[in-house]
C-alpha cells in the first residue's frame, strides 16, 4: 500500500483537495453556506497553479451549472458544488446535462429547506436528487458519503462513474459532513485528461466528422429513442452500481436503514441498544440511486428480522423506497428530525423502541 | 473593349421565394417563377440574363444561400 | 456568349460556404438569420479555424445551428449561452468560441449570464440578433420590442408604462471594461452584409488576440412575427428599428466611439 498522506480536514476542504487530486479540469461554483469552503479552498491553494485546472466563481448557480454544461461538452472533468437552494436553481441545467448525456460531478452539501430554510444539515433533498429535481425522465447516479474520508474518495469515483455512463454523478452530502473535521487519508494525485472522447465538442480534428451536443429532438419518434437509450443506461447502473454497507445485521432483530450523517449517529444507537440486549443492525445505502432494493428486500425476507426502521433528516422520503423494497413483508417504521435539527443516538434508539413496542 | 458578363444559378428546390434577391439586383436580372417548387414556393430565376454582371449581390443577400454567381471577362 | 458558357467552375465568384451543412434552414423566407448564419461560416472558413471553433446555439430561432454548420456546435439552455461559452473557453482557452443569441436569449432570460461574461471579459464572440420579437415561439414581445409595436403579447402595441421600455443593451454592455468591441450591423443590403462580415472578422481576430469580449449585434427583420413580407419588413426596420438601434461601431479596441447621448 503506497504511503498515503494523512490529514485532519474539514469536509468541504477535503472535497476541494480531492477534486484537485482526481484530476479535475474545472470547478464552476457560487457561494452558498454550508459549502462555500470548497471554492475558497480551491482559490486559497491556487488549484490553477497546481494542476492548471480552471476555478471560476459564476454570477449565479444557474450560470455555474451551464458553465459545467459547456466544460462537460468538451470531454473535460468538470464539477460544481452547491447546497439545496443552489441545487434547485441548477435543476434545469442538470436535466439538460442528463438529456445531452454529459458526464460531470455535482455535489450537494444539503441544508434545511424548504425556502431559504437554515444552514444546518438536512437530507430532505433526497426526492429532488433521486426522483428527479429537474424535468423529464432522468436519473443521477447518487453517492451518499457518511464520512470526510468518503467525501474525498467519492470525488474520483464520481468522475469515473460519470464518464463510464456519460451522465452526471451527484454526491449527496449535508452541512454536518461539509463542516465537520475528521482524520482522512488523501487520495494520490492523478493526471488531468490529455485525450478526450470522440463525442466531445472541442474542435473537430482535420478529417474527422464534426460533433455536436444537444438535448433537443423535436421528432417524438427520435426523442423516444433517446429516452429509451437513457433508460437502458439507468438499468445498467441499477445492475452494476448499487453500493451499501451492512453493520451487525447478521444477528439483528430490527434493522435501522440510514445514510450519510445519520448512519454515523445510528451506529452509536446500535451500540447503546446492544448494551441493553436489543440486537439492532444498520443497513447503510451508499448509492441512493441506484437504490439497494434487492438487498433491503433480502433483509425483509429474513425470518429473524421483525422490522426495518428508516431514520432521516426529513419528514420521510427514503422510507418510500424502503417500503417499495419491502412490499409489506415486514413493518417499516420511521423517525426523522426536521429544519436542520440533528437527533442524538438516544433519540433514535428510543424512537425505535416506541415504534416496535420494545420495552 | 472588354465587357463583364455574369450569370447565376438558383437552387430552385431550396429557394423560399422571399424575393430579396429580386429587389437587391440593380440590373433587374432576377424575377420570380410562375411555377412553384416542391414546397410550393415560387423561386427566383434569371428573367433577364443578358443584364447580369456577376456582382454577387444576390448571392450575398440570399438568406438561404441558394444562389451561386459566375463572372467572366469577354472581349467584344 | 451563352449563359451556359459563363456558368463554369473557373468563373465561379460566389457560393455559400463549404462549412454550411446540407440541412436546409428552418428560418422563415427572407429572414435575416440566414444571412448572419452564412456570413459567420464564411468568416470561419476564411480564417481557417473550422477545426478549432465551437458555436453555441441557445434556444430561439437559432437553436438548430448545430444542424446547419459543419463544425462543432453545442446547444444551450435558453439564456445560458454565455455561461456555456465560458465553461468551454476556460478549459480550452486556445479554441474559438462564439455564441449566437436572439434578443430574448441575450437581453431577457440571459441578461445575467451575458452581463457577467462581458464583465469577465471572456474571450468569446457574442453574435446578437435583434429583431425585436420572440420568433421561434410565434411572435411575442421581447426586451427590444419598440414602443407601440404590436406582438402577440402586446396586441395593442407595447405600452412602456406597463411593459417596460425597449432595451438598448449593447451600449450598456459596452460600458463594461472586459468588453473590447461592440458594433451594430444589419443584413438588409449587400453593402451592410459586407460590413457585417468585416466586423465578424474583427471580432474573431480580437478573440484570437485575447483582447476580451466582442459583441456583434445585427438588427434584423422578423417577417412572420411582424406580419410583413421580407421587403416590407426590411423597409419597416430601416424606418423604425434603426432609430432606436442605430447602426455603427459602439466600442472599438476598448474605447466607446458612439455618442451615447444622441437622441433616440
Amino acid at each position: 500500500m503506497e504511503e498515503r498522506e494523512m490529514r485532519l480536514m474539514k469536509g468541504n476542504e477535503a472535497i476541494a483537495e480531492a477534486a484537485i487530486r482526481a484530476g479535475a479540469d474545472a470547478f464552476y461554483g457560487y457561494p452558498i453556506t454550508p459549502q462555500t469552503e470548497v471554492m475558497e479552498y480551491l482559490m486559497e491553494t491556487d488549484a490553477t497553479a497546481r494542476t492548471g485546472m480552471a476555478v471560476l466563481q459564476a454570477e449565479s448557480e444557474v450560470s455555474a451549472i451551464n458553465m459545467v454544461y459547456g466544460g462537460a461538452s468538451t470531454g473535460h472533468r468538470v464539477m460544481t458544488s452547491s447546497s439545496s437552494p443552489g441545487i434547485s436553481l441548477m435543476a434545469e441545467g442538470i436535466s439538460y446535462l442528463a438529456g445531452a448525456e454529459l458526464p460531470c460531478l455535482l455535489i450537494n452539501v444539503s441544508r434545511g429547506g424548504p425556502g431559504l430554510g437554515t444552514i444546518q444539515p438536512s437530507q430532505a433533498d433526497y426526492f429532488q436528487t433521486v426522483k428527479g429535481g429537474g424535468h423529464g425522465d432522468y436519473k443521477l447516479l447518487t453517492l451518499a458519503p457518511s464520512s470526510v474520508q468518503e467525501l474525498a474518495d467519492f470525488i474520483a469515483l464520481g468522475f469515473d462513474l460519470a464518464f463510464k455512463y456519460r451522465n452526471p454523478t451527484m454526491i449527496l452530502a449535508d452541512g454536518a459532513l461539509g463542516q465537520m473535521m475528521e482524520k482522512i487519508y488523501l487520495p494520490a494525485q492523478r493526471p488531468r485528461f490529455t485525450e478526450y472522447p470522440d463525442w466531445a465538442t472541442n474542435g473537430t480534428p482535420e478529417g474527422k466528422e464534426r460533433r455536436y451536443i444537444t438535448s433537443l429532438n423535436l421528432l417524438p419518434q427520435e426523442h423516444e429513442l433517446v429516452n429509451i437509450r437513457l433508460q437502458k443506461k439507468y438499468r445498467e447502473m441499477e445492475q452494476n452500481e448499487v453500493r451499501y454497507e451492512m453493520i451487525q445485521c447478521d444477528d439483528a432483530d430490527y434493522v435501522i436503514v440510514a445514510f450519510g450523517i445519520i448512519a454515523r449517529i445510528a451506529q452509536k444507537s446500535i451500540e447503546l441498544a446492544r448494551a441493553k440486549g436489543h440486537k439492532i443492525g444498520l443497513f447503510r445505502p451508499i448509492s441512493l440511486y441506484p437504490f439497494p432494493y434487492d438487498q433491503i428486500r433480502e433483509l425483509a425476507d429474513n425470518p429473524r428480522i421483525k422490522g426495518l426502521f428508516s431514520v432521516e433528516l426529513s419528514a420521510g422520503q427514503m422510507i418510500e423506497d424502503i417500503r417499495l423494497a419491502v412490499e409489506g413483508r415486514k413493518p417499516v417504521g420511521f423517525f426523522g428530525r426536521l429544519g436542520g435539527m440533528v437527533p442524538t443516538p438516544e433519540e433514535i434508539e428510543t424512537a425505535l423502541y416506541n415504534y416496535f413496542n420494545i420495552k | 473593349m472588354a465587357k463583364i458578363r455574369g450569370a447565376v444559378t438558383v437552387d430552385s428546390e431550396r429557394c423560399k421565394g422571399c424575393e430579396l434577391c429580386v429587389y437587391t439586383c440593380d440590373k433587374q436580372v432576377l424575377g420570380m417563377s410562375t411555377a412553384v417548387n416542391s414546397k410550393g414556393y415560387h423561386y427566383a430565376y434569371m428573367a433577364n440574363p443578358e443584364a447580369c454582371i456577376g456582382c454577387t449581390n444576390c448571392g450575398i443577400i440570399c438568406p438561404d444561400g441558394v444562389i451561386s454567381v459566375y463572372r467572366v471577362k469577354v472581349e467584344e | 456568349m451563352e449563359v451556359n458558357d459563363i456558368i463554369k467552375p473557373e468563373n465561379l465568384v460566389y457560393q455559400k460556404s463549404r462549412l454550411m451543412a446540407e440541412k436546409q434552414f428552418n428560418f422563415c423566407p427572407g429572414c435575416g438569420h440566414g444571412v448572419v448564419v452564412r456570413t459567420i461560416a464564411e468568416v470561419i472558413e476564411e480564417m481557417g479555424i473550422e477545426h478549432d471553433v465551437i458555436g453555441i446555439s441557445p434556444v430561439g430561432c437559432s437553436v438548430f445551428l448545430y444542424d446547419f454548420y459543419k463544425f462543432d456546435v453545442v446547444e444551450a439552455a435558453h439564456g445560458r449561452a454565455c455561461a456555456v461559452a465560458t465553461g468551454i473557453k476556460r478549459v480550452q482557452p486556445d479554441k474559438f468560441v462564439f455564441t449566437y443569441q436572439g434578443d430574448g436569449d441575450l437581453a431577457a432570460i440571459g441578461t445575467g449570464e451575458t452581463m457577467h461574461a462581458c464583465n469577465r471579459g471572456e474571450n468569446i464572440v457574442i453574435v446578437f440578433i435583434n429583431n425585436g420579437i420572440y420568433g421561434m415561439t410565434g411572435g411575442q414581445m421581447a426586451p427590444t420590442t419598440l414602443e407601440g409595436m404590436k406582438t402577440t403579447t402586446c396586441p395593442r402595441g407595447r405600452d412602456v408604462k406597463t411593459m417596460g421600455y425597449p432595451l438598448n443593451i449593447t451600449p450598456l454592455l459596452a460600458q463594461l471594461d472586459g468588453v473590447c468591441y461592440v458594433t451594430r450591423h444589419s443584413v438588409h443590403t449587400p453593402a451592410n452584409v459586407r460590413k457585417l462580415k468585416k466586423a465578424l472578422r474583427q471580432a474573431f481576430e480580437n478573440q484570437r488576440d485575447k483582447k476580451g469580449t466582442s459583441i456583434v449585434e445585427v438588427v434584423s427583420n422578423c417577417n412572420s412575427g411582424w406580419g410583413l413580407t421580407p421587403k416590407a419588413a426590411n423597409d419597416w426596420m430601416v424606418e423604425n428599428m434603426f432609430k432606436k438601434y442605430p447602426l455603427g461601431d459602439i466600442k472599438v479596441d476598448g474605447k466607446i466611439v458612439m455618442d451615447m447621448n444622441a437622441p433616440r
